[in-house]
């Protein structure tokens, strides 16, 4: 389980930009999370609190959006989704699908700071 | 009156910190003309069994040397010394997977020009080690016939991070009745079109195989670090 160094690295982010806005504190902070980052969604929504403590981002909620795979199809020349993580596969033809688009997101992409 | 929260855009990588650090170690790696090839697997899969083979035989025509991740202990460098190779322990005390800075506080004392051949092992573990770049040109990622052909389903994204799949203790398979149709299906679900080798670090077997796959991958990446420069 490495959600928590994860989770500290989201905090010490986090810290690092309402400084920069200069803002005291922080309600919100937005995370995309895909299925191959390696990160479980609800362990790290565990470890968030315990690494907001006796920080700026006491008392801040994260929201992770879960974002699906994105593969290029080489048979249908386009971005498609996939049959599931363990079946790499394009959902409209079937064909294997090695070439990932998205799915290793782990990012923070907005913040809500207390003004 | 209570004030308006102020929403910003932010678009950062929350291992920002460890890519960069990882992308410096890739540059270093390139610049030296060595060759660096991490291992993941379960713990027990064999990874430093196979090493301690690896390095022996690679060591007669090249310069190697190994970093070897455990959470506690240095018995993994004290076996790997064996094979009389520049080899340093990285305990990683309760981290349970490598970071690109702990590669690059390690790699300190040594000079990357006097290596062909880096071997990085990680801690073993399936899943964590999955979100973290060490630099390294290959990631291996060992399974062993003894734990079950379904390890690739039920970890699927520490395969799909890795570069090429390695099936360890092959001298075990008729014993244990390993199903090698069904791993190798399993591998290529989850990371469709992936390199497949199977060895044994006991009997050798697959072991040349594994060494010409080293070879030609290093001749392709100075040639490659030759045409950029």
């Amino acid at each position: 389980m490495h959600e928590l160094s994860i989770a500290m690295s989201i905090v010490d982010l986090a810290c690092e930009e309402a400084e920069s806005h200069g803002a005291p504190g922080v309600d919100v902070v937005y995370l995309k999370l895909g299925p191959l980052s390696g990160v479980v969604k609800e362990a790290l929504l565990f470890s968030y609190e315990i690494a907001c403590q006796q920080t700026p981002l006491e008392g801040s909620k994260l929201l992770i959006e879960e974002v699906p795979i994105v593969v290029n199809c080489p048979v249908c020349r386009d971005r498609r989704s996939v049959q599931s993580l363990q079946s790499l596969c394009c959902v409209e033809c079937g064909t294997p699908t090695p070439e990932i688009l998205e799915g290793r997101e782990l990012m923070v992409t907005a913040m809500e700071l207390r003004t | 009156m209570i004030p308006e929260p102020r929403l910003v855009e932010v678009r950062k990588n929350v291992l920002k910190q460890n890519d960069v650090l990882a992308r410096a170690l890739r540059e270093r790696f390139r610049e030296a003309g060595v060759l660096a090839i991490s291992l993941v697997s379960s713990p027990g899969a064999g990874k430093t069994a196979f090493l301690e083979r690896t390095l022996t035989v690679l060591r007669a025509h090249y310069r190697v040397a190994a970093l070897v991740g455990d959470l506690a202990t240095e018995n993994d460098a004290a076996r790997l010394a064996r094979s009389q190779v520049p080899v340093r322990q990285i305990v990683t005390g309760t981290v349970c997977h490598l970071e690109a800075a702990m590669v690059q506080n390690a790699l300190d004392a040594w000079n990357l020009r006097d290596l062909d051949f880096l071997f990085i092992e990680n801690v073993g573990n399936l899943v964590c080690p999955s979100s973290y770049d060490l630099g390294e040109d290959l990631r291996f990622v060992l399974l062993s016939v003894t734990e079950g052909e379904d390890k690739p389903l039920k970890y699927p994204t520490i395969f799909n991070s890795a570069d090429v799949a390695i099936i360890t203790k092959s001298d075990l398979a008729t014993a244990v009745d390993f199903d090698e149709a069904a791993a190798n299906r399993n591998i290529q679900a989850v990371r469709p079109g992936m390199q497949v080798l199977k060895l044994s670090a006991k009997t050798g077997e697959g072991m040349a195989v594994f060494v010409e796959f080293l070879e030609k991958h290093r001749l392709r990446s100075l040639s490659a670090a030759a045409v950029r420069t």
